[in-house]
């Protein structure tokens, strides 16, 4: 095992710890918003997109990363705004006059 | 083209540790309701650090398949995202999904197509990764495809099943492994596209028998899958904030999987293979036992004198609210009733709706105040003290069947005792069984009454009767 490969995985164990911790806290009325918010978060497959469609070179690794990076930036962008709009909703606004 | 401006290795992963930071703190303020929306942004800061720091990495010496890549993504995220009901939410989020999983999927794919011409040159230690991301990618976003379409109803929400399925998914499976094996020792492209294939195949298999009451579990699940393709890409990849962003989701969406599972009291193996509701024998036994019992139905002007002349009312929501988006007719209901100094209240059982705290997000949205919010452990003291239970298209979450009756297949999960409230109204379609397919022991109890009709013109009548009340 390399070294590389080591550090990988002290990280890969060490995320996994912390994914549960920050997680077990949350109230069941926001599940809704942190499985859209997670779901956003795993859009960082962007990154492992880019770096490959920087670094392509025949026309069918392009073809895929191209690909790739629709789908990431579409988890991503779409992931944040859908969240922003539920959240958005649980702002406690000042109770408006019925107004009828 | 040049790279822009190149910083070394150890520039960008210490930008990578600024990212995890803020997407760890994120999701940390993500779990309380005045940090929520903040929470969310700081995630996407930390997103958007390591999206940009990423340009700088000397290995990219070609942009414009990333920035056309990303207009395009950029466009489809935005539209959508804009555009979607809140009533279609656990869909969209399933779509979302879905585009991450193929994405790590097609770095694997791309990434084994650049080493594949020269076998020999891959490592044992990214190959298995590398697998396992194809594998998993494609297996959520095949999966993903289908809860869409079973949520958005394009295809029947009712488990689809065969005979000896389970052993062909477990032959398919098998076969997958197989090709994994193939692919990585023989490191030809072929067996590659066909693990991409199968995958993709038991994707679809997996998800089609699972009935549409249990696809918010689904959901969280495949959403913990592509968390953990994201992160074994990073393995690939050799790239930490890929490991760090993948496994946060892989771990937490795994642990609100079990915590979902919990709150229906079944084991995911129970939902991933008990293709729950395809009327097994037993519940063919109770449908055809409730044949014969007779249920009273009630005008919109009956139902409303009860409910104004009540003390205390306990509004019951569930997929039928959201279907009809009847929730702003509701707060004005409740709005009308509280003026005559009725007590309302929402009972929130966890796993109404299609997703958990489906019905939170709804009801936000129609600036219902939280105070009037309960969980279901809280309101169930209630219901014996309750005058009117009104159950608006919710129904296998009111089952008695599933407290009572240890032949039901929803026998052990935790219901909301409306029948033990003095009334019960109960706001549906027709007599036709819930999403689970399961008849509902409710309707034919003595204190229960059907209001036939959408959930939305029902209340709207409602609201009309009790204003002439």
């Amino acid at each position: 095992m390399s070294m590389t490969l080591l550090n990988s995985i002290t990280v890969f164990v060490l995320a996994v710890f912390i994914g549960i911790e920050i997680i077990s806290k949350v109230p069941t009325m926001l599940h809704t918003p942190l499985m859209s918010g997670t779901n956003a978060i795993h859009g960082i497959v962007l990154v492992g997109a880019m770096l490959i469609a920087g670094s392509a070179d025949s026309d069918l690794e392009k073809a895929l990363a191209f690909v790739a990076v629709v789908f990431a930036t579409i988890n991503v962008v779409g992931g944040f705004l859908v969240t922003d709009r539920m959240l958005e909703m649980f702002k406690r606004k000042p109770s408006k006059p019925e107004s009828e | 083209m040049t790279p822009l401006l190149a910083l070394s290795q150890t520039a960008i992963n210490f930008t990578y540790l600024v990212a995890a930071v803020l997407l760890i703190v994120g999701i940390r303020r993500l779990s309380s309701p005045p940090t929520a929306r903040s929470g969310n942004w700081i995630a996407a800061v930390g997103m958007g650090i390591a999206i940009f720091f990423t340009f700088l990495d000397p290995d990219i010496t070609s942009y414009w398949l990333i920035f056309a890549g990303m207009a395009v993504g950029t466009v489809i995220g935005v539209v959508s995202a804009r555009r979607v009901k809140m009533t279609a939410m656990p869909q969209m989020v399933a779509l979302f999904n879905g585009v991450g999983g193929g994405a790590a999927a097609l770095i694997a794919a791309a990434e084994f197509h650049r080493i594949a011409p020269d076998p020999g040159h891959l490592s044992g230690d990214s190959i298995g990764a590398m697998l396992f991301s194809a594998l998993i990618g494609s297996i959520s976003f095949s999966g993903s495809l289908i809860a869409f379409g079973k949520l958005q109803e394009v295809l029947p929400g009712r488990p689809i099943t065969f005979a000896g399925q389970q052993l062909v998914n477990a032959l398919l499976f098998a076969a997958l492994l197989a090709l994994g094996v193939a692919a990585g020792a023989s490191e030809q492209g072929m067996w590659m596209v066909l693990l991409l294939l199968g995958a993709l195949l038991f994707g679809v298999m997996l998800v089609l028998p699972i009935g549409g009451a249990d696809m918010p579990v689904v959901i969280s699940l495949l959403n913990a899958f592509t968390g953990l393709a994201a992160a074994s890409a990073g393995f690939v990849l050799e790239n930490t904030a890929l490991i760090i962003g993948g496994t946060l989701v892989g771990a937490s969406g795994t642990l609100l999987t079990v915590l979902m599972g919990r709150a229906m009291n079944r084991s995911i193996a129970n939902v991933l293979f008990g293709a729950f509701g395809a009327a097994p024998a037993g519940g063919q036994a109770v449908a055809a036992s409730t044949d014969g019992k007779s249920y009273r139905e009630v005008t919109a002007d009956d139902a409303a004198v009860m409910l104004a002349y009540a003390q205390r009312v306990v509004v019951v929501p569930g997929y039928g609210l959201a279907v009809a988006q009847a929730q702003h007719a509701v707060r004005e209901l409740a709005g009308l009733l509280e003026a005559r100094g009725v007590d309302v209240k929402y009972a929130i059982h966890p796993v109404a709706g299609r997703m958990p705290g489906h019905m939170n997000v709804l009801l936000a949205e129609a600036q219902v105040p939280y105070p009037q919010l309960y969980d279901m452990d809280d309101i169930n003291p209630e219901f014996p003290r309750t005058d009117v239970a009104l159950v608006i298209g919710a129904n296998d979450v009111t089952n008695p069947a599933a407290r009572d009756n240890p032949e039901s297949p929803l026998y052990g999960m935790p219901i909301l005792n409306v029948d033990q409230a003095a009334n019960v109204v109960i706001l549906k379609r027709s007599m036709s069984p819930g999403f689970a397919g399961i008849d509902n022991d409710l309707f034919y109890e003595g204190n229960s009454a059907m209001l036939f009709g959408d959930a939305k013109s029902s209340v709207e009548k409602l609201v009309a009767a009790v204003k002439a009340a």
